[in-house]
């Protein structure tokens, strides 16, 4: 089962990463969206996906399930939400101030 | 271009309220399963921001006439607040602590300090996510 | 357990929240920032104190224990940095009572300074790894605002560059972190220390090591600097100042914490491996320096020299190089502060960035002059101010690990910088002025007295290091005995 997830997380990697090098605004900001969720996929295999209970004291006789993996994702989904909410803003006012949502044409602006 | 959306106004009128009310549910659940003050934020506000879409602005703004800045804002003082409430006690910072109490009616309920830190957590999430919306929408 | 610690983080964030509520005042907004700042570095210099008495102290969040729990860890090397990055950040604040402009001061400027020296002192004092990326994202979070704040089209761009660069990095931090969560099975930074000091350093270990060496680098501008020109060079004066001050250390710190705590065993590769990097990002520097043409690049760049210096010392690795890294890192946050707003208030006054096209600033301004001398004579090291102590420290330490090119690049790069900086101040300062003296804009009262009491911090780190010398030398054995953080964190 990991190694099935680390495809998957290679596959998402790979499509986060050609996105990235797009030149269109939206484009990259979905591609640091996938590559986010690449990551969280990775760290949920590396943590182990064992079939088994909560790790609460009493409750777990035999096996039981890691939860740092799933606080440490939910931690990293809340910051990279912040971080791509505040991306998607700062595309559109600069879209709005330039004119353009191309990286080819943003570059050699001049000053106002 | 006016869009005929009798519609989607009519269906929100209904939905939104049950949007709103799995809002808090998720909230309260959070207490002893899955769910918690950032599902629970996280959903509340998407009610809020079907309201900002299906009504304009202006209408829903005289109804809920508060700054979303100040919501998120006020969420993450009530969660540090919580935090450092520990620190009064000389306990750890973050300690969070419980108790059984008899409440009129509901009978004994379990009550703890984390609803106050995740109230924090819901109340951020929703500021920050209708600020979020309404700042790529209002310089139309 | 020690409350105490967790005061810096919290303070300014707390802080940060009440003054959005106050955005209309701005009086109050002001007043407020500098006592939350003025008391945060008190209370900084109390814990570099019981430090002192008490040996390393650490705080356990909500009472469990570590390795399960995430702490606070204060030992002298993270106060030092607490210490002069809250000072700094007050007399930044300072300058930008004055300057920075009312929209930005309604725009939660105040609110955004004060989350970004949280996450700053979080990263410094927190001893959890996954902890630590949690406080980068915080400060990271405020710095994009601060970047982006004014709206200018430049500003836009440049931003959403540097916005971009730092997800990608933090999405690097996150892979490195669940490699490395996948073979140690800990985040307790202590706790990382112990197990791979007893799995002995592996290759795998080493390859995460060296992917932390790229994140790290990425936010330090280790060779991985080419976002740093543009993106510094663009946000208000002040916003340079704490950027320039900040943010690239916290970079050095977590390399020099990562390094010297979690993977110093593989040393052969690890640290020449930093070695090279250090030495290439001095020279790429130095050109960049000495190819400019505006007060911006030149700063900037001389920013990037200062990365590679400090890491110079990293890379040596003996106590006499750390010494000096720890001295040469202090003296870097206050002194690149000074040039950033120095070189603000200069493009201020003549409303012209390229140094040709501002001559005479010492006719009108003499004052304004000799403290820009002074940050000079100090960036390039000359006794007795604040530079010439990490520097010798550093050089010596080279010496002693024989790394003699590291030497021969970091002394041939004080040349540059004292070039560079030269360049300024002849073309800038000396010379007719094209301004009459009625003419002149005013320095605002604010904005001298940031410049007088950062002057006053060089000298002091430089004439007062010996006072200095019994807080550096405990965070010095911090770091060359890496036992003595671990047991302050696991035993008990």
């Amino acid at each position: 089962m990991e190694s099935l997830i680390v495809v998957l997380v290679g596959i998402l990697v790979s499509v986060g990463t050609y996105l990235i090098l797009s030149r269109h605004m939206i484009r990259v900001i979905v591609g640091t969206a996938i590559l986010s969720h690449a990551v969280h996929l990775l760290i949920l295999a590396m943590g182990g996906l064992k079939k088994g209970i909560v790790p609460l004291l009493g409750q777990s006789e035999g096996e039981f399930t890691d939860a740092l993996p799933q606080a440490l994702i939910l931690t990293a989904i809340v910051i990279s939400f912040a971080t791509t909410a505040f991306l998607l803003v700062l595309a559109y006012r600069t879209y709005k101030t330039n004119g353009t949502a191309d990286f080819r044409e943003l570059r050699g602006v001049s000053d106002e | 271009m006016k869009i005929n959306d009798v519609i989607l106004r009519t269906v929100v009128k209904g939905v939104v309220f049950i949007i709103l009310t799995l809002g808090v549910y998720l909230f309260f659940s959070g207490h002893n399963a899955p769910g918690g003050g950032f599902i629970g934020g996280l959903v509340l506000g998407s009610g809020i921001v079907l309201l900002y879409i299906t009504y304009d602005l202006e209408t829903v703004h005289k109804k809920m006439p508060f700054d979303f800045k100040k919501v998120a804002a006020l969420g993450v003082l009530l969660a540090t607040g919580s935090a450092i409430g520990s620190l009064y006690f000389n306990a750890p910072f973050l300690s969070q602590t419980d108790g059984y109490f008899n409440i009129p009616i509901l009978g004994e309920k379990h009550l703890t300090t984390v609803t106050i830190f995740e109230a924090g957590v819901a109340l951020t999430v929703i500021g920050t996510l209708v600020t979020i919306i309404l700042s790529i929408s209002e310089d139309e | 357990m020690n409350n105490l610690i967790v005061l810096p983080l919290i303070i300014p964030i707390i802080t940060g929240i009440i003054l959005v509520f106050l955005r209309s005042s701005i009086m109050l907004q002001r007043v407020i920032s500098i006592i939350t700042m003025i008391t945060v570095s008190v209370i900084s210099f109390l814990l570099l104190d019981i430090v002192q008495t008490e040996g390393i102290i650490r705080l356990d969040f909500s009472g469990w224990l570590p390795p399960f729990g995430i702490l606070f860890v204060a030992d002298s090397f993270a106060l030092l940095l607490v210490l002069t990055a809250s000072v700094v950040t007050t007399i930044c604040l300072l300058y930008a009572f004055s300057t920075i402009g009312k929209d930005n001061e309604k725009m939660f400027f105040y609110p955004f300074v004060m989350f970004l020296i949280a996450g700053v002192n979080g990263s410094f004092l927190t001893g959890d790894i996954f902890n630590l990326f949690v406080c980068f994202e915080v400060m990271l979070l405020a710095s994009y605002v601060l970047v982006a704040m004014g709206g200018k089209k430049v500003q836009l761009r440049e931003s959403l560059k540097y916005v971009l660069i730092n997800v990608v990095a933090s999405w690097l931090f996150l892979v490195a972190l669940a490699f490395l969560y996948g073979t140690v099975k800990t985040l307790n930074m202590a706790h990382i220390a112990e197990r791979v000091a007893e799995a002995g350093q592996e290759p795998l270990l080493t390859t995460v090591a060296i992917l932390f060496l790229l994140v790290f680098g990425l936010k330090a501008g280790l060779l991985l600097f080419f976002w740093l020109p543009g993106s510094y060079s663009v946000p208000p004066a002040a916003v340079q100042a704490l950027f320039s001050a900040l943010l690239t250390k916290v970079g050095i710190y977590a390399l020099i914490r990562t390094f010297t705590l979690m993977f110093p065993l593989n040393q052969e590769i690890t640290h020449t491996l930093i070695g090279i990097m250090a030495g290439i990002t001095i020279i790429a520097g130095c050109l960049g320096a000495l190819s400019g043409r505006d007060v911006y690049t030149i700063g900037t760049y001389n920013v990037i020299i200062g990365v590679g210096f400090i890491l110079i010392g990293l890379a040596a690795g003996t106590e006499t190089a750390m010494t000096g890294a720890v001295y040469y890192l202090m003296h870097d946050m206050v002194a690149k502060a000074l040039l950033f707003l120095i070189i603000g208030m200069m493009v201020y006054l003549t409303d012209e960035t390229i140094i040709k096209n501002m001559s005479g600033l010492i006719r009108n301004y003499p004052l304004f002059g000799w403290i820009y001398f002074i940050v000079l004579l100090a960036l390039t090291g000359i006794p007795p101010l604040s530079g010439f102590v990490g520097k010798i420290l550093i050089g010596q330490g080279a010496l002693e690990a024989e790394s003699y090119i590291l030497l021969a690049i970091g002394f041939a790069s004080s040349i540059i910088v004292l070039y560079s900086l030269l360049r300024i101040f002849l073309a800038s300062f000396f010379g007719e002025t094209t301004i009459s003296f009625e003419d002149r804009k005013r320095i605002p009262k604010g904005a001298y007295s940031s410049f007088i009491l950062l002057a006053i911090s060089i000298v002091f780190i430089g004439v007062g290091a010996e006072s200095l010398a019994v807080y550096v030398k405990d965070a010095v054995n911090t770091l060359i005995n890496p036992s003595v953080y671990i047991d302050a964190v696991l035993k008990e």
